[in-house]
């Protein structure tokens, strides 16, 4: 007897079961979905409804097979989107059931007869999944020779995204996103049958800090955008990847451009960081790079009539070089939060090397010496691997965020959090003010504390919420620390006690995209790159011979933080500074930065547009915006993002060029010449095994109400969308910003004299706003207010900061 | 959805950014500045409209005796829209903010309810809805006959009424919105038309006319079966679980039609087969 | 078996006694007698009645009722909820609505002794909002139950506590269709829900939930009372029971006929006095709209669930529309595609865009501007919506049209002839 050849059988693994479809023997994982096991073998089963990161639909019916179980054919086509794998299914896609494929083109004919034929001047001709499956699955004929529905067309359901009722093909995609990934249920299905169609409700538009991936998803032309509609077809545009520059999520893009010029951004897919979304800034806010006031020339103040005046590199460069040479010792450099990775490093190797000081800071807004040594003792270092990702926010059984705002001030955080919340799975809450949407959104548990009364709030945890700390002592649960912690002395210091406590992990989480790189890079006073301490003559010794530098040349003493570097300039004890993006109006006390530039005996300004710096300054080198240069955002997991150059040869400069040429005028080598040089010599440091910084050990403090009348303390975090600059030149996105409105208890108001009024007016001894106001769940005694959003500018007009006392009385009194 | 890597064209063909038509002029600013969108559009794009609710500042507590009957006050909406209904004869934007509001719903979530089911009006209504069944076996008995009838009686000369236009100023007394009804349930009683949802059953179009000309009268007619005759508002107030008179529960029911069956087994002593007496229950413990 | 009568009032018993939606007249003719019975009995006990009775859903599906119940989960993790379907509005069926306002205290009897049996603490009455006097007997007979103490907490005694909300629809046909009957319940566009999760398992609030039409509650105590062997002396060995047949139309005497499920029309016929003025039938639906149509070939069709179903249609909810010659049936066809175009809830291809392509051409057929290739296409679109739309309305939807075509090709066909003799130009003078 012979044996038999064993025969080539798949392995079944755990939790999978097998089926075949179309013939072919395929092992899939339980309760996957036919639809998802037929595309992995390469079988594409036409779609609408269905969508990976959407719940479920079934209702375009595009997609019906045959099935098969047990030997028994099902009675009925069934929708593959909607059925999961079974073991021993036999299914039979368009491929090789005529049942199957009469079934397709029967549904493509249906969606087809009320479809206007306006391809021609349709922004989705060209990348339409219904003009391709029509023509893969539909008839080439039309059978229907009565009267089409038709709508007025289109509707803008707000000023950017436009709707076009009769090319959509009703699949929902757009309500389910707003419903469930957003959870904006602004735009719903409305009327019924035939008639059934999208909108909005009468008087309340699709203000959602998301709307734009309605229009990416939808599969249709039926979503338009206000600002891309009519520009270009999508085959005559060049598609790069690239990364979102507003916030420190690092979303993947992708960038379509012609000519030249960005015309849209897209998501792109990246399931460890954005999936398939991007809020509407990081998708609409690019055309600050164009402005009117954009700098392309180097420019020189000119000493006779005062003005700044064009003039080639070579002189700017001399210039400049000439005047911090002089400065050398005496100049402080100022980074902003928004520089690559690779440009931040030119920074701090620039104060280095070339200014001879450690007198360097990115924090171009409040900050602390706390914040500092918290960034040097525990987030400078973390990556993806050893600390909190996305998808570690949403595997956590307990997410605590503290003074941060994650809808406004990380979008892609805020839809992790609410999706890992709505799986049932982690449980949200939040230190703040107010049940704000993100709050809700998150079907999270608001713990309210006085503004400034942050850490004594997560001090008392264990004794006035011990479901929180029990929660945050299950593995995995993660704390959220936004960049208003550095306004509350003691927080930084207490979360780290909290930490300790229960096991939690703590993830730093600023609002701007530059900034954890930037503390990896030591563009802060007491960081060298790779969170070597300045002060540590072992780490010092390390970068000395990375750089090639004299032993002992580096300056040894720790420098000023970016107050510290603004008081002396303004007092006379800086002679000089380097600004890079910075908004004078962003730090803490703006006259006093007015002051400093004003004091300084020389300013070099990098920038991209004119500014408040640039008014001031001595000499300003023009740079390049992200699109325009190559480059890495290290997001807040502290994960590399890097991207290419979008559009080539405009002829613009990364910063860590035009720094590496200026240095080399000042006699000093940085190897910064490119982004990739930069990056190199940057990864030439390598890890360091020398002393890491002490974390921060401040007391936190009981926040006490003011005690006069009319006074209340302030509560403040800045909106998504606002007066932020990367936002300009943007009217259809600035309609989607939320309402400008001071928030406070009906108790508050009532106490204050306001309740009668329509406006409050609030002030310090600096300024005034005046603005309406709503009803909302604030502690008593609390006002809030939107950091920069229409007239309300709160360090502006204000000087003030989260927990400061301000008056408030109703508008338009004294 | 994938990216394309630097250079590459999505889905089209494999033009680069140097070798592309240049235009003398960049005409995608001309696209850019020219806004499909006029100032007069944007601005009710941008400002949400908040309707002044005290309207219904009456109903407030109803509103929330309704959501105490359910285990999730969502639920509440269906019957809230009938509330809301009994006040200004419609559902009205105001409305629908009022059950946001109560519900803690997105405005458009109610709107995308209130617009689903037919008995919410979206213009305000008469003082009586007068609904005539025209599905088939109304209409094959008479209901189309009568709906033409009365659209033409109550409308203009040359202009009859349509679906769910109203005879009348709204609200005002005597005012008649009509409209055509599907299976209203009632079909051996056909052809049946429906006055605040009270039925007047086999129904002819001179019926029906001396009907609405009763009602244009301010006269109330009493229904064939239902409760006597109020208005529209009473009768959403009714359908959003407010019975406030007791003796309504009284009005006829019973039509010759709905007994027919019954009455013929008395007529000729049919009964269903006697029940045995004191059945036991299975015993499930022995199986 | 022994001879059962034609008619047999049970359900319909009450009807002609004064007052007879009243407590005090349903507790003078046995009522709320099968809840005290059925409260000495286990919950499992009653399934196992219903069960051995063969009750069917009278909402139209037929779907054995016992079993139904049983795949309620046996624990209580979650509330349990009764929802009634009480959303009478398939075209032709007028049988619940009468059952409630006539006699409200059955239904609510069988509620509280079928929830018992499920365990469950909150049933719902969804009842069209079309039927205002009829929420309006509920509304009362509920208040009136919980006064007697057959509602509420403690019921008589048990230690059982059951709440009934009566809900009011609010115009839409398709909340018939159990899921949209939850989604419309929960506040939501009556549109149908994804299954699996079926109710049992995920229903009303993502709980356990059983949706029984208001027929099959109001058995219930009959069942109790009188065992499931007394239940099956009526019906069919697979059709169990008395059912109501209502008939309307062309009849002499329609309305409400309580009889045995397996009747035929020509019993039911005589028993309503034949056809109206003597004009003879040409078509009629066993069980509303929905279910294929029938000719006079069919009078002896017994209408139960199996009997429809081999003569090529269904039960239904045994609404018995008859038609005489009079009636044109391409224009019938028509009037009910318009209605479920109005009543396509819009959610699936090929049910809303469906119907819309349908009425169309069936307006365009009876104008007299339809042609012989309209009939194929009729046909291909109805092929392409049966048993490709999300829920059965859209199988509902073609029922009257390829029925009517099968049996009425000609009139059809001669739509279309019209059409072509009006479209015929007169050859030109001096044509060769």
């Amino acid at each position: 007897m012979t044996v038999a050849p064993e025969k080539n059988e798949l392995v079944v693994p755990e939790g999978h079961v097998k089926l075949v479809i179309d013939g072919i023997e395929v092992v899939a994982p339980k309760g996957e979905l036919l639809i998802r096991t037929a595309e992995r073998m390469g079988i594409t089963i036409p779609r609408f409804c269905d969508h990976p990161l959407l719940d479920p639909a079934g209702a375009c019916r595009q997609c019906l097979v045959e099935v098969e179980m047990g030997g028994r054919p099902m009675p009925k086509p069934q929708a593959s989107c909607t059925i999961t794998v079974a073991d021993g299914m036999v299914v039979k896609t368009q491929v090789t059931s005529p049942v199957a494929d009469k079934a397709q083109q029967g549904v493509m004919e249906l969606l087809l007869i009320n479809h206007p034929l306006d391809c021609p001047i349709c922004d989705k001709g060209g990348e339409c999944p219904l003009q391709n499956q029509a023509l893969a699955h539909g008839r080439t004929d039309s059978r229907f020779v009565d009267r089409k529905r038709t709508f007025a067309k289109p509707i803008p359901i707000s000023t950017q995204v436009l709707l076009d009722r009769e090319r959509c093909v009703l699949c929902q995609r757009c309500t389910r996103f707003s419903a469930q990934i957003a959870g904006d249920p602004f735009i719903e299905l409305l009327e019924r049958g035939a008639q059934q169609q999208i909108g909005i409700a009468e008087e309340k538009p699709f203000q959602s800090y998301f709307s734009g991936n309605t229009i990416q998803i939808c599969p249709v032309g039926a979503l338009t955008s206000a600002a891309y509609r009519f520009r270009s077809r999508p085959f005559d545009l060049v598609s790069t990847p690239g990364v979102c520059e507003h916030c420190s999520s690092g979303c993947a893009e992708r960038t379509d451009w012609r000519r030249g010029k960005v015309m849209r951004k897209l998501a792109a897919n990246d399931p460890e960081v954005n999936e398939e979304w991007i809020c509407d800034k990081g998708r609409f806010a690019f055309r600050y790079t164009g402005a009117a006031d954009r700098v392309l020339r180097p420019m020189v103040r000119d000493k006779a009539t005062g003005e700044l005046k064009q003039a080639s590199w070579t002189e700017a460069l001399q210039v400049a070089a000439e005047a911090l040479t002089k400065a050398r010792g005496s100049a402080g450099v100022l980074t902003g939060g928004r520089l690559t990775l690779e440009d931040a490093y030119a920074y701090s190797k620039f104060a280095r090397v070339a200014l001879g000081t450690n007198d360097i800071d990115f924090r171009a807004r409040p900050h602390s010496r706390e914040e500092q040594e918290f960034l040097a003792s525990t987030v400078v270092g973390t990556t993806p691997e050893t600390g909190v990702t996305f998808t570690g926010i949403e595997a956590a059984p307990t997410v605590l965020c503290v003074a941060f705002e994650p809808e406004e001030e990380a979008p892609i955080v805020f839809l992790r959090l609410r999706k890992a919340a709505r799986k049932g799975r982690t449980k949200v809450f939040h230190i703040g003010q107010w049940t704000s949407p993100a709050v809700e959104k998150t079907f999270g548990t608001l713990l309210a504390t006085p503004p400034g009364g942050e850490a004594a709030a997560v001090d008392a945890l264990s004794s006035h919420a011990p479901d929180v700390t029990e929660g945050l002592g299950k593995p995995g649960s993660v704390i959220l620390v936004g960049e208003r912690a550095a306004q509350v002395p003691g927080l930084f210091s207490a979360l780290l006690r909290l930490s300790e406590q229960t096991g939690a992990r703590i993830a730093w989480i600023p609002r701007r995209a530059g900034e954890r790189g930037a503390v990896e890079v030591g563009a802060l006073p007491t960081l060298l790159p790779g969170g070597r301490l300045v002060a540590d003559a072992a780490a010092r010794a390390e970068v000395e011979q990375a750089w090639g530098l004299e032993p002992g040349s580096l300056p040894d003493v720790p420098g000023r933080d970016t107050n510290g570097i603004i008081e002396a300039a303004a007092n006379g004890e800086l002679r000089a500074l380097v600004v890079g993006g910075v908004d004078p109006y962003d730090l803490p006390d703006p006259q006093l930065a007015l002051k400093a530039l004003r004091t300084a005996d020389f300013v070099l300004s990098l920038e991209l547009r004119h500014s408040a710096v640039t008014e001031f300054a001595d000499v300003v080198l023009p740079i390049a915006p992200s699109v325009e240069k190559a480059g890495t955002f290290l997001n807040w997991e502290g994960r590399r993002r890097e991207f290419g150059t979008t559009l080539d040869g405009t002829g613009a400069l990364p910063d860590c060029r035009v720094l590496d040429t200026l240095a080399v005028e000042m006699d000093a080598d940085l190897f910064t010449q490119t982004p990739t040089a930069a990056a190199g010599d940057l990864a030439r440091l390598g890890t360091t095994s020398t002393a890491r910084a002490a974390a921060p050990t401040v007391e936190s403090r009981q926040q006490s109400l003011p005690q006069s009348d009319g006074q209340a303390l302030l509560a403040t975090w800045r909106q998504l969308l606002d007066n932020g600059s990367l936002q300009e030149e943007e009217p259809h996105l600035a309609g989607t910003a939320r309402r400008v409105v001071a928030r406070l208890s009906e108790h508050t108001a009532e106490v204050l004299g306001v309740d009668k009024a329509e406006t409050v007016r609030v002030s310090t001894d600096r300024g005034s706003v005046t603005v309406p106001f709503e009803y909302a769940d604030l502690p008593d005694g609390v006002v809030w207010l939107p950091g920069n959003s229409g007239d309300v500018r709160v360090r502006r007009e204000l000087g003030a900061l989260h927990g400061s006392p301000v008056n408030v009385h109703p508008g338009g009194t004294e | 959805m994938t990216t394309s890597g630097p250079g590459q064209t999505y889905g089209g063909s494999s033009v680069t950014g140097g070798e592309t038509y240049q235009a003398g002029h960049d005409d995608s600013t001309t696209a850019m500045d020219a806004s499909v969108l006029s100032r007069a559009e944007t601005t009710p794009l941008i400002t949400e409209i908040r309707e002044d609710l005290s309207v219904f500042d009456g109903i407030v507590d109803k509103a929330r005796a309704i959501i105490a009957r359910y285990p999730q006050s969502r639920s509440a909406l269906l019957p809230m829209l009938h509330l809301v209904q009994s006040v200004q004869g419609y559902v009205s934007q105001a409305g629908i903010q009022f059950c946001a509001r109560e519900l803690e719903l997105a405005p458009a979530e109610v709107s995308a309810v209130a617009t689903f089911y037919t008995m919410y009006k979206r213009k305000p209504c008469g003082e009586h809805l007068v609904s005539v069944c025209t599905n088939t076996l109304c209409a094959a008995l008479g209901g189309d006959e009568i709906y033409q009838t009365l659209r033409e009686h109550l409308g203009e000369p040359g202009k009859p009424l349509g679906h769910e236009e109203t005879a009348g100023t709204p609200g005002e007394p005597g005012s008649i919105t009509i409209e055509h009804a599907e299976c209203l349930a009632a079909c051996d009683l056909g052809p049946v038309l429906q006055v605040n949802y009270e039925f007047y059953d086999n129904q002819t179009p001179e019926k029906a006319v001396e009907l609405v000309d009763a009602l244009r009268r301010g006269e109330k007619p009493a229904p064939t079966r239902g409760a006597p005759l109020t208005d529209f508002k009473d009768a959403s107030l009714q359908l959003a679980g407010f019975f406030d008179r007791e003796s309504d529960v009284e009005g006829p029911s019973q039509a010759a039609e709905t007994l027919a069956g019954a009455q013929l087994a008395q007529d000729r002593g049919w009964t269903a087969p006697a029940m045995p007496a004191n059945v036991a229950f299975p015993d499930l413990e022995k199986k | 078996m022994s001879t059962v009568d034609p008619v047999t009032p049970v359900l319909t018993k009450r009807w002609l006694s004064p007052r007879s939606w009243s407590i005090q007249t349903y507790e003078q003719l046995e009522g709320y007698t099968a809840l005290r019975k059925a409260l000495t009995a286990t919950p499992e006990q009653i399934v196992q009645v219903v069960k051995d009775s063969g009750l069917r859903g009278r909402g139209g599906a037929g779907f054995p009722s016992g079993l139904k119940w049983s795949f309620m989960p046996p624990n209580e993790d979650k509330p349990h909820y009764l929802v009634i379907n009480a959303d009478e509005g398939e075209p032709g069926t007028c049988k619940d609505i009468p059952l409630m306002m006539a006699d409200p205290h059955s239904l609510i009897e069988g509620c509280v002794i079928a929830s018992y049996a499920m365990r469950s603490h909150h049933c719902f009455i969804y009842v069209r909002g079309e039927v205002l006097h009829c929420i309006r007997r509920l509304n009362a007979a509920v208040k009136e139950a919980k006064a007697a103490g057959y509602l509420g907490e403690n019921i008589l005694g048990s230690g059982y506590d059951l709440e009934i909300t009566v809900h009011a629809g609010a115009g839409a046909y398709i909340c018939g269709e159990e899921t949209a009957l939850l989604d419309s319940l929960e506040g939501r566009r009556g549109q149908p829900r994804l299954k699996p999760p079926f109710p049992a398992a995920a229903g009303l609030y993502a709980a356990p939930t059983t949706v029984n039409n208001v027929e099959t509650i109001a058995s219930v105590p009959y069942i109790i009372n009188g065992g499931s062997d007394w239940f099956r002396r009526m019906g069919t060995e697979k059709s169990p029971g008395p059912k109501i047949y209502s008939i309307s139309g062309h009849v002499e005497r329609p309305g409400q006929y309580e009889a045995p499920l397996g009747t035929t029309l020509r019993q039911l016929l005589e028993m309503a006095g034949g056809m109206k003025d003597g004009i003879p039938l040409k078509f009629w639906t066993p069980g509303g709209s929905s279910t294929p149509m029938f000719t006079a070939e069919h009078l002896d069709v017994p209408l139960d669930f199996e009997g429809a179903a081999e003569a090529g249609s269904m039960l239904g909810t045994t609404a018995v529309q008859v038609f005489n010659e009079t009636v044109s049936v391409p224009w019938a066809v028509m009037k009910w595609t318009q209605f479920y175009k109005h009543e396509s809830c819009g959610k699936c291809t090929p049910c809303r865009e469906g119907t819309y392509w349908l009425v169309q051409i069936l307006e365009r057929m009876v104008d007299g501007n339809g042609t012989e290739e309209d009939i194929d296409t009729l046909l291909d679109v109805c092929d392409n919506v049966l048993g490709r739309s999300f829920c059965a309305l859209g199988d509902g939807a073609v029922s009257p049209i390829q029925s009517g075509i099968k049996y009425f090709r000609d009139e059809f066909l001669a739509l279309c002839q019209k059409n072509r003799e009006k479209n015929r130009k007169p050859a030109m003078a001096g044509a060769n």
